[in-house]
C-alpha cells in the first residue's frame, strides 16, 4: 500500500535529511503528511486546538528524533500515523483524567471506553486512507453514495464479482482496526495491507 | 441467486438439520463473496435473504458477517480537510527552536516556502471542476491593462514555467525541457509551455510544480551563502537571486488569489513579515521603473535637478498601512539618488495588500485606494510605475 506514490527510497532519504538537520526536509515532511496527522489527531480528540498541538508534537518528535524511525520496519507514513495515535490518545487520557479529577461527569470505565473508541476510530481512518485506491473507491460508492454492488461495479467498470470482492476485502481490512492490543500501545498502523 | 429455493431453516442458530439441505461448496463460495455487499446493505433483497439464511448454518460466514457489519460502523467521512495554513509556520518554528537546523532555509527564501505551501494546500482538495475553472490573468503593459485567459491548471503551469527561470539559474532541470521559448521572458516561457502541451494543462501539473518548488528551496538552503551575487535573468531584466525568490513568492500569492477568486474560496494575504519584504522589493524597483518609463515618455520629464549618485533627491513618501507596513522614500529623479525626507514632494498612503494588488496589475492605478497629498504628477507617475511592475 502506498508503495506506488511513496517509495521506501523517499522514506530513507527523508530520514537522512532530517538527521542531517535540513530544515527544507522538515517542510517537505510537513507538506506531505500534515493533513494525515492532523486528521487522525482530530478524530481522536475531536478538537481543533488539541489536534493542532498534537500535530506540532508529532513533527517536533520526527525532527528531534529522526533516528527513532527505522525504514526497515515499514513506511514513514505508518510510523507517523502510529506516533500521532499514541500522542493523541495520551493527550485525550490526560485531559479526560484531569476532568474526572475535577469532579467531571463519568467514570474511569467511561474514560477507558472513550479512549478505546477514539483509538479504533483513528485507526480505521488510517486504514481507509491507506488501502488500495480501488477498494476505497468501491466502499465510497457503496456506503457514502448508497449504490448497490451492481451499480458500484458499473460505476467502476468492473464485473459484479470483482465489486463484491472489493467490498468484502475493503471491509476485512477495515475490521482490523479492532484488532490491536491495549489502547495507546503502538497500534501497528501499517497492518492494513 | 434470485431463483434460489427457500431454505428449510427458520431457526438460524440450528445446525441440527438434514445433511442434504447443506449448501453446496459452490453456493457457499458465492454467498461468502456477497458478505461485504451484504454488510453494506448493497445487494438485492433476494440475495440478502439468501445470505442471511446461509449465516444460520455456516459458522465461519456468520463470524465474518458480524465482523464486517462492525467494520461498516467505522466508515466515516474524512476529517478536517481544511488544515489551517498558519499552522505550518507555527509548527515549523517550534521544531526549529527545539532543534536548530544545521542547514536552515535562508530568510530570503522563507516567503517563497510559505507561499508555495499555502497555494499547494489550496489545491489539495480541488476536483476536475476546479482545476479547469477559467481564470483571467491581468497585468499592465505600458499604460494598457492586458489580460489572458487560462484555467487553474494553466496558472500552475505558468508558475512552474517562470519558477523555472530560477531553477535554470541554479543549474537545476528546466521544466520546459526541450521546449524553446522565443525569448527567455516569463510570458514567452509560459506561452511556449502552454503551446507545446498536446492537451490543456490538467491537475497533473501540480506534482511537477510542487517538486520544483521544493527543489528550489532545498537548493538555495545548501548554496545560500554562495549565491549572494548570483542573478536570475528574466529576459528583459535580471534580479539578484534573493529578490528573484521574493518575486516568485509574490507571484505565487498573486496567482493563488486569482485561483481562489476563480473557485470562490477565501484566501488571505501573506503574513506581515513577508508582505513587508514584498512591498520593500517593489519599492526598491520603483526608481528604476520610473527612469525607464521616463525614457519611453510615459512618465513626466519633470525639470530634473541633476542629482549626483548617492545624494538625496526629490522623493515620494510611500506609507504602507496595516500588517507588514512601513515607510519608504522613493527617489523620483534618478535610481542613483537617495530617498530623502527633506526633499519629500509627495506622500501616498495605502494598505499593504492593496499596494501589492496595484503592483500585480489587479488594481488600475487611477482607482487605487490611496490617500495622497503633494505633487500630483509625482504621485501619478509612482502609481503607474507600480502597476507596470506587473506582468503576466
Amino acid at each position: 500500500m502506498q508503495k506506488k506514490d511513496v517509495p521506501p527510497r523517499w522514506d530513507r532519504k527523508m530520514q537522512q535529511r532530517l538527521a542531517r538537520g535540513e530544515a527544507a526536509a522538515l517542510g517537505e515532511l510537513y507538506d506531505r503528511f500534515a493533513s494525515l496527522v492532523h486528521g487522525l489527531a482530530h478524530r481522536v480528540l475531536g478538537d481543533e486546538h488539541a489536534a493542532d498541538t498534537v500535530t506540532r508534537d508529532v513533527f517536533a518528535h520526527a525532527w528531534q528524533h529522526p533516528d527513532t524511525y527505522d525504514p526497515r520496519q515499514g513506511p514513514l507514513r505508518s510510523w507517523l500515523a502510529a506516533l500521532t495515535n499514541r500522542l493523541a490518545v495520551e493527550r485525550l487520557r490526560t485531559t479526560e483524567t484531569a476532568a474526572l479529577a475535577r469532579g467531571g461527569p463519568g467514570t474511569t470505565e467511561d474514560l477507558e471506553r472513550k479512549v478505546r473508541h477514539a483509538t479504533v476510530a483513528a485507526r480505521a481512518d488510517y486504514i481507509v486512507q491507506s488501502m488500495p485506491a480501488p477498494l476505497r473507491a468501491a466502499l465510497e460508492l457503496a456506503y457514502f453514495q448508497r449504490r448497490d454492488y451492481r451499480q458500484t461495479a458499473a460505476d467502476l467498470g468492473v464485473t459484479d464479482e470483482e465489486a463484491r470482492r472489493r467490498l468484502r476485502l475493503g471491509l476485512q481490512l477495515l475490521a482490523t482496526a479492532h484488532d490491536a492490543g491495549t489502547p495507546g500501545a503502538p497500534p501497528g498502523m501499517g497492518g492494513a495491507a | 441467486m434470485s431463483g434460489r429455493r427457500p431454505g428449510p431453516y427458520d431457526d438460524r442458530g440450528s445446525l441440527a438439520s438434514a445433511p442434504d439441505a447443506l449448501p453446496t461448496a459452490a453456493e457457499h463460495q458465492v454467498l461468502k463473496s456477497l458478505l461485504g455487499a451484504w454488510a453494506l446493505a448493497a445487494c438485492a433483497p433476494a440475495e440478502a435473504d439468501a445470505v442471511e439464511e446461509h449465516l444460520g448454518m455456516c459458522g465461519s460466514c456468520a463470524d465474518e458477517a458480524l465482523r464486517l457489519r462492525e467494520a461498516v460502523g467505522l466508515l466515516q467521512r474524512p476529517e478536517s480537510l481544511d488544515l489551517n495554513p498558519a499552522l505550518r509556520t507555527r509548527v515549523l518554528e517550534t521544531c526549529l527552536e527545539r532543534r536548530p537546523p544545521r542547514i536552515p532555509v535562508p530568510d530570503w527564501a522563507a516567503a517563497y516556502d510559505t507561499e508555495t505551501a499555502r497555494l499547494d494546500a489550496l489545491l489539495q482538495d480541488f476536483g476536475d471542476n476546479e482545476w479547469h475553472a477559467p481564470v483571467r490573468l491581468r497585468w499592465y503593459e505600458g499604460e494598457e491593462a492586458s489580460s489572458r485567459r487560462t484555467t487553474v491548471a494553466g496558472v500552475i503551469a505558468h508558475l512552474m514555467s517562470v519558477d523555472g527561470l530560477v531553477a535554470v539559474a541554479l543549474g537545476l532541470e528546466d521544466p520546459l525541457g526541450d521546449v524553446r521559448p522565443e525569448r527567455p521572458t516569463p510570458s514567452d516561457r509560459t506561452e511556449a509551455y502552454w503551446r507545446a502541451a498536446r492537451f490543456p494543462p490538467t491537475r497533473a501539473v501540480r506534482g511537477p510544480w510542487r517538486e520544483q518548488s521544493h527543489r528550489l528551496i532545498r537548493t538555495v538552503s545548501f548554496t545560500g551563502s554562495d549565491t549572494g551575487r548570483m542573478t536570475v535573468p528574466y529576459g528583459d531584466f535580471a534580479l539578484p537571486l534573493h529578490d528573484a525568490m521574493l518575486d516568485r513568492a509574490f507571484e505565487c500569492w498573486v496567482h493563488a488569489e486569482d485561483i481562489a477568486e476563480a473557485v470562490d474560496y477565501p484566501y488571505d494575504p501573506p503574513a506581515g513579515r513577508h508582505l513587508h519584504e514584498m512591498v520593500d522589493l517593489a519599492a526598491r524597483l520603483l526608481p528604476v521603473v520610473l527612469e525607464n518609463r521616463r525614457h519611453h515618455g510615459l512618465a513626466a520629464p519633470v525639470e530634473r535637478r541633476l542629482v549626483a549618485a548617492g545624494e538625496p533627491g526629490r522623493s515620494l513618501r510611500l506609507e504602507i498601512e496595516g500588517s507588514g507596513g512601513g515607510e519608504w522614500l522613493i527617489p523620483l529623479d534618478s535610481p542613483a539618488a537617495k530617498g530623502s525626507a527633506e526633499h519629500e514632494v509627495a506622500h501616498v498612503a495605502l494598505d499593504g495588500a492593496e499596494f501589492c494588488r496595484l503592483a500585480a496589475g489587479h488594481v488600475p492605478p487611477r482607482e487605487a485606494a490611496a490617500g495622497q497629498e503633494g505633487d500630483r504628477e509625482a504621485i501619478r507617475d509612482v502609481l503607474f510605475a507600480a502597476a507596470s511592475l506587473s506582468r503576466m
